[in-house]
């Protein structure tokens, strides 16, 4: 069995910026405990040495021409903001 | 109306003046209100738009200018960006987005006159396949409503299978198009990785997701992605590879075509009622030419592991904007960035959702790297080189689409783990980027059942052939639920 | 302040390049600076769901661009990653950033050193990324207003080894990096506007330790002044704690430029973890001969060998570093000597004390200067050919600055042109010693300095037109006659 322990759980929901009640970082300690379980054969497998393989396609990037377009406009930007002001987004104040 | 015939008998029908596009589409309008309560296969119905997009279509039909879906009725799963309409993605992050551009999917449909009847449910973020994890509530089976369709393509496949629309777009990530179209009777194509732009359409797990369509036959399937396939300056990721004429190519004899019956697929993961009445079409196949063989291919174990770290990882990172900053929703009252982004996201996804970003940001993280996302991609290419493999010797590979006929809804939705079994027979194919079909195969305990099969890269026109074949030859794909 | 000899600092510069491409990195929308908030913002800028980015292709030629004039490797198939953090300047969670194959590895530039020598510094990398937006932290009401006009404009990171080893050097090192950029056309190099960006890492150790001190990163150190003061006061902070017994904390600090300290950044106290993997929406980036050979057709003429074509031509190296650092000095210089051909000294001193002086004055910047460099060779032709003196032109291109004309209207409007003729310099020489009996017995008794009296009566006489040279021979000559 795959221990996780709480504390790696509330490490990544902080690094997830999810907010977890203590009953709910329970249960994903348990989820993560079975997947790891899961996923466990991933490294018993015996993998001959392969590249990793991030695409399905093994195609180049497509390189677009330097052509500026006008933007939709602030406007447009602000029509589904959840707190706007002046045309800029909203968000409590940040410390720096 | 929507009769057996498919989008061709339609297609005939509104050129000799049969019926309207506009009388066709509040057809499917007053089956949707008919039957939607029921179903919950729709998330907003587009009535207004759909009448005009019929009324244009039906000017282009009188003026001899109609393609081969003007003025055919579609439904959009909900995950695509629809200009002007409600885009929810099947969360309470996206309740009331509305999306200020439209994909090039339901674009490509639309410029080919389609009628877009409205956005169909589904498991949120596509995560999830039983239809279960939608904020909007569940869509129901229409075979069975205490069942479910399978997801997260779940409202598309209710739609159609319950004749509300005869056809609809879907996405599959890890088998949603086909798992719900085999619980659903239905026939889903998923196409090669890169076929369809994914510009617009909302990323769950963007190296995996894939657009495609449910329809009622292999014949509609090739019409709808005749037009939603291409190449788009828009997606990096998509294919150049030409287009080939779908449609036009069915009806070609299954003489020749070898189509291996891969040992893994086939194993005690499968009901054996399940596999009894797939491996019955296998043998249909085979009595329309084609030769079947078997193929050792297995790894199903491999690749939900495999999929289930990468499609997490992937998906961490694309859910990361979901921050109530910009558009979405946000907590109330936020009395720091950190409770803004925390409560906001708390609140927003649900807990499957919850469940793979955690499992995705662990994946990636700091001294688990290597361990998981770095060994899970490893184990990509060797399912993909074994794909290759395989088609060395044979040209399509046959196997069940789900291991179960529908199950009960609230059955599996407490163990995830077990939910995700569910995808054993499809999350390879999209590790490798491969295009697949499924197709009804008959029932089991009055449930339907899905055949799969798989093609190598590109090979849409010969997966779409050969179901078509199998479709000329058989009636289940005809059978309706009630 | 300078640090105690037994400590020796160790800097590396990260410099964040703004690349001047008229749309940005991953989307067309335009990257003009200074516009309406929010105005310049495509989809995918705004990080909206279903957006996906498209590489610009003048970003990835810049990139090898600047590659090629360091002498660096350029990386074929180099990949994109995801840097996932939180901010609310980054609307997608994460940015398109490079991680293990950046699109340049490798290479270096010299630096000039205030002895008159010059040192190689070597670079690590160099790789694209996209910009963040702006927060805004004034004006409303106790909020964070977010700007992302910024957001996705093309940044060019660039990364020295830790080879530098005063406040002085690294100075130099972000100058000539700045220097380098605009020479190659691909940074405007406004540091005002945040177009060339720096943070340094910064150690200490004893000196002859080969080993790394712990090391601090600074932030905000976007001057060329800032950045010297900052590190200055770094180090002598990282001194001050390890000879008090205290340890050096790794950290990143930012610079205040008002108190000239640096201090902690709260808020970063939780190291991030930024779970780097290759972004799946973008493909390893070709780099064909296409791009390299066009790259290097395009290349122009790099601050070092204009320096060393300066030196070889004749001009002081200190000259030819400081025409050679700024582009537009180095060609006005050059489009000067492409009209006359006087001493290349004599033109260095023209261009660098009275343009730059002149100039200076009116706050002008050389691209502005009321004097072409065309004007200029004029001026220095009518020097050459004895029209003017040195002395005289001075005051010609003074009224030059202030257009009046060209040198030849402004020396004939105002009757400027060098007495030369004979017979007129006797008469004005006559004149003068006419009425200097007594300085004329002192210069035959022996007190040589009287001679340049009647030098500087003659050209008081002449408003300085004549011509020095012919007034010495003469007086000479005239003098010589009454020793006799």
């Amino acid at each position: 069995m795959h221990h996780i322990d709480k504390e790696t759980v509330a490490h990544t929901a902080r690094l997830a910026r999810i907010a977890l009640s203590e009953d709910e970082t329970e249960k994903q300690r348990e989820h993560f405990s079975r997947l790891l379980e899961m996923v466990s054969q991933l490294h018993e497998a015996e993998l001959p040495d392969l590249p990793p393989m991030h695409h399905p396609l093994d195609l180049l990037q497509p390189l677009r021409s330097d052509e500026a377009r006008p933007a939709a406009g602030t406007d447009a930007l602000m029509a589904g903001a959840p707190a706007e002001s002046d045309g800029l987004f909203l968000v409590p104040k940040v410390i720096e | 109306m929507i009769g057996d015939g498919g989008i061709r008998a339609l297609r005939e029908a509104l050129d000799q003046g049969e019926f309207s596009s506009v009388e066709l589409t509040e057809t499917c309008l007053a089956r949707i209100a008919e039957h939607d309560a029921e179903l919950n296969a729709f998330i907003t119905v587009t009535a207004e738009r759909a009448l005009e997009a019929a009324r244009a279509a039906d000017q282009r039909i009188a003026g001899g200018d109609a393609g081969p879906l003007t003025g055919i009725p579609l439904a959009h799963k909900d995950i695509f960006c629809t200009r002007g309409d409600l885009t929810t993605c099947g969360s309470r992050m996206l309740e009331g987005f509305v999306a200020p551009y439209e994909s090039t999917a339901t674009a490509r449909l639309a410029a080919a006159g389609a009628v877009p009847l409205g956005k169909t449910n589904m498991d949120e973020f596509a995560m999830g396949s039983s239809g279960e994890n939608s904020y909007f509530g569940p869509t129901r089976n229409p075979w069975d409503p205490k069942r479910v369709p399978g997801g997260s393509s779940s409202g598309s496949a209710a739609a159609v299978a319950a004749g509300l629309a005869p056809a609809a777009t879907g996405t599959d990530t890890g088998g949603s198009i086909r798992q719900p179209a085999a619980l659903c009777g239905i026939t889903g194509l998923k196409p090669t990785y890169g076929r369809v732009s994914r510009f617009g359409m909302i990323a769950y797990a963007s190296s995996l997701d894939q657009a495609g369509v449910l329809a009622r036959s292999a014949e509609d399937c090739a019409l709808v992605l005749q037009a939603m396939a291409g190449a788009d300056a828009r997606d990096s990721t998509c294919a150049h590879e030409p287009v080939p004429d779908y449609a036009g190519e069915l009806g070609g004899s299954l003489e020749g075509l070898t189509i291996g019956l891969p040992a893994g697929y086939w194993g005690d993961h499968v009901d054996a009622d399940v596999a009894d009445q797939v491996c019955a079409a296998c043998d249909e196949l085979e009595r329309a030419g084609a030769r079947l063989v078997d193929v050792s291919l297995a790894r199903c174990n491999e690749a939900i592991a495999a999929y289930y770290v990468l499609a997490p990882a992937e998906a961490s990172s694309n859910l990361s904007r979901y921050d109530g900053v910009r558009y979405g929703h946000r907590c109330n009252a936020p009395r720091s960035l950190q409770d803004l982004y925390e409560r906001t996201r708390a609140e927003g996804f649900g807990p499957e959702v919850k469940r793979r970003i955690l499992t995705g940001t662990y994946a990636l993280s700091t001294g688990y790297y290597d361990q998981y996302y770095g060994a899970a991609q490893k184990m990509r290419r060797v399912i993909a080189d074994d794909f290759a493999g395989v088609f060395e010797q044979v040209d399509l590979l046959a196997a069940p689409t789900a291991p179960n006929v529908a199950f009960r809804i609230g059955e599996k939705s407490a163990d995830p783990i077990a939910m995700y079994h569910s995808d054993i027979n499809t999350v390879a194919v999209n590790l490798a980027g491969l295009p697949a079909i499924s197709l009804p195969a008959g029932m089991v305990r009055e449930l339907p059942v899905g055949l799969q099969l798989i093609g190598p890269h590109f090979s849409e026109a010969r997966l779409l052939c050969a179901a078509h074949s199998l479709q000329q030859r058989t009636d289940w794909h005809r059978s309706e639920p009630r | 302040m300078r640090p105690a000899a037994n400590w020796e600092s160790v800097i590396g510069l990260e410099l964040h390049v703004q690349l001047a491409t008229h749309s940005k990195i991953f989307s067309p929308a335009p990257t003009a600076y200074g516009a309406r908030p929010n105005s310049q913002v495509d989809w995918v800028d705004a990080g909206l769901p279903g957006t996906l980015p498209v590489l610009n292709r003048s970003a990835v030629e810049m990139a090898v661009k600047f590659g090629l004039a360091v002498d660096a490797e350029i990386t074929d198939r180099s990949i994109f990653a995801r840097k996932n953090y939180f901010y609310p300047d980054l609307p997608k969670g994460y940015q398109i950033s490079q991680y293990d194959r950046p699109i340049v590895s490798g290479g270096h530039f010299e630096i000039d050193t205030d002895e008159g020598t010059s040192k190689r510094i070597r670079l690590i990398r160099a790789h694209l990324e996209e910009d963040a937006g702006k927060s805004v932290h004034e004006g409303f009401r106790g909020k964070t207003g977010i700007d992302l006009n910024r957001a996705g404009v093309p940044l060019l990171e660039v990364v020295t080894a830790p080879d530098l080893r005063s406040p002085r050097e690294a100075g130099l090192a972000m100058r000539k990096l700045h220097t380098l950029v605009r020479y190659l056309g691909i940074c405007d190099g406004n540091l005002a506007e945040g177009s060339f960006r720096c943070d340094a890492n910064v150690s200490i150790r004893p000196a002859g330790s080969e080993t790394f001190g712990t090391r601090v990163e600074l932030k905000n150190i976007n001057s060329f002044r800032f950045v010297e003061r900052a590190i200055e006061f770094e180090i002598h902070r990282q001194i001050h704690r390890r000879v008090s017994g205290e340890d050096v904390v790794q950290e990143t600090r930012l610079y205040d430029p008002d108190k000239n300290e640096t201090r902690s950044m709260r808020g970063k106290e939780e190291a991030e973890d930024y779970r780097y993997f290759p972004d799946p929406d973008l493909l390893p980036i070709p780099i064909d001969t296409t791009i390299l050979e066009s790259a290097r057709r395009s290349m122009p003429e790099l601050p070092d060998a204009r320096k060393q074509r300066l030196i070889d031509l004749g001009v002081a190296r200190a000259d030819a570093v400081t025409l050679a650092g700024e582009p537009a000095l180095g060609d006005y210089f050059d489009q000067v000597r492409a009209h006359v051909e006087a001493d290349p000294q004599i033109t260095a001193n023209w261009v660098l004390v009275e343009l730059v002086g002149g100039l200076k004055k009116r706050d002008l910047g050389v691209e502005a200067s009321p004097v072409s460099p065309q004007d200029l060779a004029g001026l220095l032709a009518r020097i050459d050919d004895g029209t003017i003196s040195g002395k005289i032109a001075k005051q010609v291109f003074e009224a030059m600055l202030a257009g009046e004309g060209d040198a030849d209207a402004i020396i004939q409007a105002r009757g400027l042109t060098q007495i030369t003729d004979a017979d007129a310099l006797t008469r004005q020489v006559a004149e003068v010693l006419e009425r200097s009996e007594t300085q004329i017995e002192q210069y035959l008794s022996g007190q040589d300095k009287v001679f340049n009296y009647f030098v500087g009566q003659v050209m008081a006489a002449t408003r300085g037109r004549a011509n020095p040279d012919a007034v010495r021979e003469l007086l000479i000559e005239e003098l010589d006659k009454r020793k006799s």
